[in-house]
């Protein structure tokens, strides 16, 4: 399974930045959304970003995966810095997300739904597709394989054939980070991969991305309102409110700092 | 031929070296990996277990040890267990869905040195118990996710136990040590430890010899006529003698594939893709598949649906008699042939029937209706029943003698015995040795003339010589006049209505039987629409005189049903009460696997109790209700109690 599923390194080695986000403000209109950001993200780490409501941590991970264009500051992801980014160059540098709410398609079933997550290490012309036939027969085969692994990583062989929308939701979230892993990302976004889920789920859950940090290299940047979770899976977190950047560090640092208390308990004014 | 030609081979690796010297191209195993199913040879599966062995061998198991299997169905288990055999060495399966606790007994007691297990979980099972695992010194696993970072002092992964068996084996000398140390077996040594599941008490480990089962089975083999064309699903627990027996041991002796599924939840699908030949299930299983497709044509359109049910009863009314070779007329024929095309077959292969030659249910009583049903949609299936200790059969259904209230005539080679309390008693070809370090209770179970006691109270008809169990020997009692009172055997004739869900028969040591009964809500429920039967609770409805009217007839017709068995005309139904509440597990009053605590119910309803034997018409009650949410309540209420008709003593003799 290790050989076939493997993240490119590039060169990085564990630890080293993989992604730099330097004073990133981003607003709409007259509305501030992210004001002078700034943080890393290191090769092989599980970094949380944590918050309030609209602290803006869906916005952070809108403009990492270049859906939102910061009007100040800079990015650099694997040592490239760029401004302006379009998602399909993310995607295809390696960037790979799911969403808060499951943007699966639903009346496909979780094998093709998966597949799709393929569709840009395809190579095949539209010619051969059509057919099924020659080389994009050989390439569907090798694709195949690496589904099917994934399939059998996440234990979702018994869904392989369902159509998405009948299934529960907590297999609908699992089945949306198998489509994340089938592009064999360097960097996992996971737009709160837990919300909505009991209690089993969220330990399955949370077993599922720890082994896929572990098992793949895979380096994981995750936004949880569960801050236990949080506290258990991650290897550093950064803390945002009303935009702005509070705190940044180890799950103990932060839990420990007193803005954040406040930020979340909320203070007498 | 073939059966004479397994008696020569008196362990189960000398079956597997025969399997792979005559037909070592056929499948013998799949398992369905990534998606596809793999297979491999008889040829194929013998190199691994050699391999296997050899490494086994190299790290410390000898002749006489011990090692557990853990796990769900791999090969890479059935091959651990094989590997051991051939060094002499005692496989031991464990279920897997033991918990620590359970599993550090087992492992404990049956001294296991090796333990060769599926995954990480069970991996981190046994590393929580192993300060009180003395004897383990390594274990092997299948599945190696999520173990990279573990300490592997002790770990060893079967895949790469293999790669360096092949290695080792290239030396003539490990070789021929291999094959004398599977040359040196002997089919009266101990084969395999099956521990029981432990209900009663802690498991008892049941020692089983290799010549004993290989017996049994190629007994069992020759009556089914089962060959190596036979295909299986692998899919019963590993540490159940039913898998041991069904697929290890008839897979060897008769050289068939058995298929592992991909994982627990895809057993319906994998059952489809397989198609197996034969094939066996509780009927808990066949219940849940019935009622799984009653929902799924209820959702079906209106014409299919009414196909559907039409054919349904027109195999009701032919299937069973054409399965028995009963005259059947032209007209039944064709409509049971066109009902075949247009649902029966395309039911069975939505099931994954279609190629079953043979189907066995056992474990518990199995609803007349429910064995109908199946049996009437053309599929052969059959009961049994058995024991660990007997190494599974003790009777079975032949074919054309199938029937839902018996377990049949008995298994070839077996002899049985009914002692004077009605205990079942038996001997068999497969029978055990004793329990594993445990000499006390092997002498309990074992009669002094060598018959196995079963803890299960039965007859045998005497028209057609079958078997019937009536419940377990020691819930079994005796009414003031010394007629037997079985109360399992009575509320089950009674449940076997869809109109009552549970029913609690009293009777020890009293003059009559009389009965609690609950009914079932939802039947009686839809009934009472259907006749326009107004009620507003559960309570009013199972007072409701037309309910009681219904029951009667029922009850009714279980004591004609009796008094047509001789042993069984005393223990008629005189008078019963349908109880106010249903009984609830929250309440104490069943335990939470839904099984009658009659102890406790027979307390806490003394009242309707003393009604019931005292002859009067009403009784009064009221008891503590616990609600969902753990507030408790009372609920009063006054219940009604009807005679019923008992059949006399002289019709009893008659329809006997």
């Amino acid at each position: 399974m290790d050989a076939s599923v493997q993240t490119k390194t590039h060169n990085l080695a564990k630890g080293d930045t993989l992604l730099a986000v330097d004073n990133v403000s981003l607003s709409f209109g007259g509305v501030k959304a992210i004001t002078d950001v700034s943080f890393d993200i290191k090769k092989g780490e599980i970094r949380a970003i944590i918050g309030p409501n609209g602290a803006g941590k869906t916005s952070m991970l809108n403009v990492i995966n270049g859906f939102y264009h910061p009007q100040q500051g800079r990015i650099t992801f694997k040592g490239e810095t760029r401004q302006k980014m379009r998602p399909y160059v993310a995607a295809s540098q390696g960037i790979a997300r799911t969403f808060q709410n499951v943007a699966l398609f639903k009346g496909m079933t979780t094998l093709d739904n998966i597949m799709a997550g393929r569709t840009l290490k395809m190579n095949t012309g539209f010619f051969w597709q059509l057919w099924r036939h020659g080389p994009a027969m050989r390439e569907e085969v090798e694709h195949r394989h690496i589904v099917e692994e994934i399939i059998d990583f996440l234990e979702i062989q018994a869904i392989r054939k369902t159509p998405v929308g009948k299934l529960p939701y907590g297999l609908q979230k699992r089945v949306e980070l198998g489509r994340a892993l089938a592009m064999e990302p360097e960097l996992l976004l996971l737009d709160e991969p837990m919300a909505g889920m009991n209690l089993e789920e969220k330990e399955d859950m949370s077993r599922f991305i720890i082994d896929v940090n572990t098992q793949y290299g895979t380096t994981i940047a995750l936004i949880e309102h569960d801050i236990s979770v949080v506290m258990d899976l991650s290897d550093r977190v950064v803390v945002l409110e009303y935009g702005r950047k509070i705190a940044d560090g180890t799950p103990n640092q932060v839990k420990n700092d007193q803005t954040v208390i406040d930020a979340y308990l909320g203070v007498p004014h | 031929m073939e059966a004479a030609q397994a008696l020569r081979e008196d362990t189960f690796p000398k079956l597997l070296a025969r399997n792979a010297r005559v037909r070592g191209d056929r499948p013998a195993i799949r398992h369905k990996d990534l998606g596809i199913w793999q297979t491999w040879s008889w040829a194929e599966v013998y190199a691994n277990v050699r391999a296997l062995a050899a490494s086994y061998h190299a790290l410390g198991l000898e002749r006489g040890d011990t090692i557990a299997i853990i796990g769900a169905n791999r090969p890479k288990l059935y091959w651990s267990m094989m590997a051991a055999q051939m060094l002499g060495a005692i496989p031991v399966p464990v279920y897997a869905d033991a918990v620590a606790d359970e599993m550090a007994y087992v492992l404990e007691h049956a001294q296991v040195k090796l333990a060769a297990v599926q995954d990480q979980e069970q991996v981190d099972k046994i590393l929580s118990i192993s300060d009180r695992l003395h004897y383990l010194k390594y274990i092997a696993y299948d599945w190696g996710r999520g173990l990279r970072d573990y300490d592997h002092a002790r770990l060893r992964s079967i895949e790469e136990l293999i790669q360096q068996g092949r290695k080792s084996l290239q030396d003539k000398a490990v070789s021929a040590a291999l094959d004398a140390s599977m040359a040196a077996g002997k089919g009266a040594d101990t084969s395999v430890i099956l521990y029981t599941s432990g209900t009663t008490g802690r498991s008892k480990g049941v020692m089983l010899s290799a010549e004993r089962c290989i017996n049994a089975a190629t007994d069992s083999v020759a009556f089914d006529k089962l060959n190596d064309r036979d295909e299986v699903l692998a899919y019963l627990p590993l540490a159940w003698v039913g898998d041991h027996y069904m697929n290890y041991a008839q897979g060897l002796v008769a050289g068939y594939c058995m298929s592992c599924p991909e994982s627990a939840e895809t057993v319906q699908q994998d059952l489809r893709e397989i198609g197996p030949t034969f094939y066996f299930a509780p009927p808990r299983v066949f219940e849940s598949l019935l009622t799984r497709v009653m929902i799924r044509m209820e959702d079906a359109s209106a014409p299919k649906r009414k196909m559907f049910h039409y054919f349904i009863g027109v195999a009701k009314k032919y299937g069973e008699k054409i399965l028995n070779g009963e005259s059947v007329p032209l007209s039944g024929r064709l409509m049971y042939e066109l009902g075949n095309l247009l649902v029966y077959a395309p039911l069975k292969n939505v099931l994954g029937f279609s190629r079953m030659r043979v189907g066995y249910t056992a474990g518990e009583a199995i609803g007349p209706e429910l064995f109908s049903f199946y049996r009437s949609l053309g599929l052969n299936l059959k009961q049994l029943y058995g024991q660990t200790e007997a190494f599974l059969y003790v009777t079975v259904q032949p074919d054309g003698q199938i029937r839902a209230d018996t377990v049949g005539p008995l298994a070839p080679n077996v002899e049985v015995k009914i002692s004077p309390e009605g205990e079942v008693l038996f001997k068999s070809p497969g029978m055990f040795l004793g329990y594993f370090r445990d000499e006390d209770r092997t002498a309990e179970t074992l009669t002094p003339d060598g018959f196995i006691k079963t803890g299960d109270a039965g007859f045998f008809e005497p028209q057609s010589g079958h078997l019937k169990i009536i419940d377990r020997a020691k819930d079994v009692g005796k009414l003031a006049n010394g007629d037997l009172f079985p109360p399992k055997y009575v509320e089950n004739k009674l449940k076997f209505y869809p109109n009552i869900k549970e029913a609690v028969a009293f009777g020890d040591q009293r003059d009559a039987v009389t009965c609690f009964i609950n009914i079932d809500i939802t039947a009686v429920g839809n009934w009472a629409e259907r006749n326009n039967v107004v009620y507003g609770s559960y309570q009013e409805l199972a007072g409701h005189p037309l309910v009681y009217d219904m029951i009667a007839a029922h009850v009714n017709e279980v004591n004609r049903s009796l008094a047509q068995e001789p042993m069984m005309a005393g223990a008629q139904i005189k008078r019963f009460l349908i109880l106010h509440k249903e009984l609830d597990a929250d309440d104490g009053e069943l335990t939470r696997t839904q099984k009658v605590r009659r102890g406790f119910i027979a307390e806490r309803y003394q009242p309707l109790i003393d009604a019931l034997y005292n002859g009067s018409q009403e009784a009064d009650i009221s008891t503590e209700v616990t609600f969902e949410d753990g507030r408790k309540g009372m609920i009063s209420a006054r219940v009604k109690i009807r005679d019923c008709d008992i059949v006399p003593v002289s019709a009893r003799s008659k329809a006997a």
